[in-house]
């Protein structure tokens, strides 16, 4: 379910102006408020874009974290393409080819 | 008949959002029959416009996710993306709550519904309007189809969810117009974005607007991932509204890939009076 949470605090981020000033403010703070494992802290923090996608985060999602931490549109694109150079292919949801119908 | 419009179109953010990046040609072609299809829902006289859209995760998550959603607010709010990424203004747009609540039950006869009164809209609905209601004073009734979150509605759930719409405008005085919104092939927001399928979009849009239902509700979401991409499941948007203009063909006014778009352009309506 880490996944999940990974997810739903990125969608809280991309949807509520006062958890995007917590980030700013006392990012700590936040992560602890959701069932994260160390790497997906890790991976929010920095952020490395690249880590989240291969984790599965949906791009719907990940692509307005991007442009929040300042990526514009083909530096995110490229930051997904090192991910997979660097992490490996994605490991789970909508873009990993074993959880299609 | 109370449905005086139907089409579908593109939505992609890049549409407005990487504009400057686009061939002009290409591009102009694209924005041209999108302003041509703003002049037809014109003069159709609507009262109120029916957006059949895939939204993404700006109000929806799997927390609690609906198949289908209708809005039924006073007004809606949009683009929730950060203006400048989206190269669309933030505004308020008006509702028709009302006649959204009326609608709702009505489907509700033969389709299960969630109704949201509260609702942002993202470049999903608002890179349609920027097009086509310009000055944001056309009532929106928004839908959302999750194409996102699997599990996903079926194929023929959204055909007859098409259906029942059309029935339940059917009987309303007022005016309705309705748009269908996704893409049809594409990767968006993945390292393949820019990937468009060319040849399997051109062949869906045949099947759209000749609206062959077995046709339509025959592909099977691991065959649409594969040749179509994640973006491809949101043929359910344009499925919908070929189920709400039944026994009706369509006219192609514009496909063309426009790769920092992500997606093939289009632009396509029904020709409602043949129904």
């Amino acid at each position: 379910m880490s996944l999940y949470y990974t997810q739903k605090l990125l969608f809280q981020l991309n949807r509520d102006p006062s958890v995007r000033r917590r980030l700013e403010e006392d990012i700590e703070g936040l992560l602890v408020e959701y069932e994260l494992t160390e790497e997906e802290r890790r991976a929010i923090r920095a952020p490395d874009v690249g880590l989240l996608y291969v984790m599965g985060v949906n791009g719907q999602i990940l692509m307005h974290y991007a442009a929040l931490r300042g990526y514009e549109w083909s530096a995110y694109i490229e930051a997904m393409r090192e991910g997979e150079r660097k992490y490996g292919p994605v490991r789970t949801g909508l873009y990993a080819r074993a959880d299609v119908r | 008949m109370s449905l005086v419009f139907a089409g579908v179109c593109s939505h992609a953010p890049g549409i407005t959002g990487r504009s400057e990046r686009a061939d002009p040609t290409v591009r102009d072609a694209f924005y041209a029959a999108l302003d041509r299809m703003r002049q037809a829902i014109e003069a159709t006289r609507p009262e109120v416009l029916l957006v059949i859209g895939a939204e993404h995760f700006a109000n929806f998550f799997m927390n609690n996710m609906p198949a289908i959603c209708v809005g039924m607010a006073e007004h809606y709010e949009g683009p929730i993306e950060d203006e400048a990424w989206l190269g669309i203004k933030r505004r308020r747009v008006p509702g028709a709550p009302q006649l959204s609540r009326e609608l709702i039950q009505a489907v509700m006869e033969d389709i299960d519904l969630a109704y949201a009164e509260e609702w942002k809209f993202d470049h999903g609905i608002m890179v349609p309007l920027h097009f086509l209601t310009p000055r944001y004073d056309l009532p929106v009734i928004p839908v959302n189809i999750n194409c996102q979150g699997p599990p996903l509605i079926p194929l023929k759930r959204c055909y007859e969810f098409g259906r029942a719409l059309r029935r339940a405008c059917e009987v309303r005085p007022e005016r309705i117009a309705v748009i269908g919104t996704g893409g049809i092939s594409h990767w968006p927001a993945t390292p393949d974005s820019g990937r468009i399928n060319e040849r399997w979009d051109r062949d869906f849009l045949e099947r759209l607007l000749a609206n062959r239902r077995e046709d339509l509700l025959s592909y099977r979401d691991d065959e649409v991932w594969r040749a179509a991409g994640q973006g491809g499941f949101e043929i359910r948007t344009f499925i919908a509204v070929a189920g709400a203009t039944e026994g009706c063909t369509g006219e192609l006014w514009f496909y063309a890939p426009i790769p920092i778009f992500a997606v093939g352009c289009t632009v396509a309506v029904m020709k409602l009076a043949q129904g």
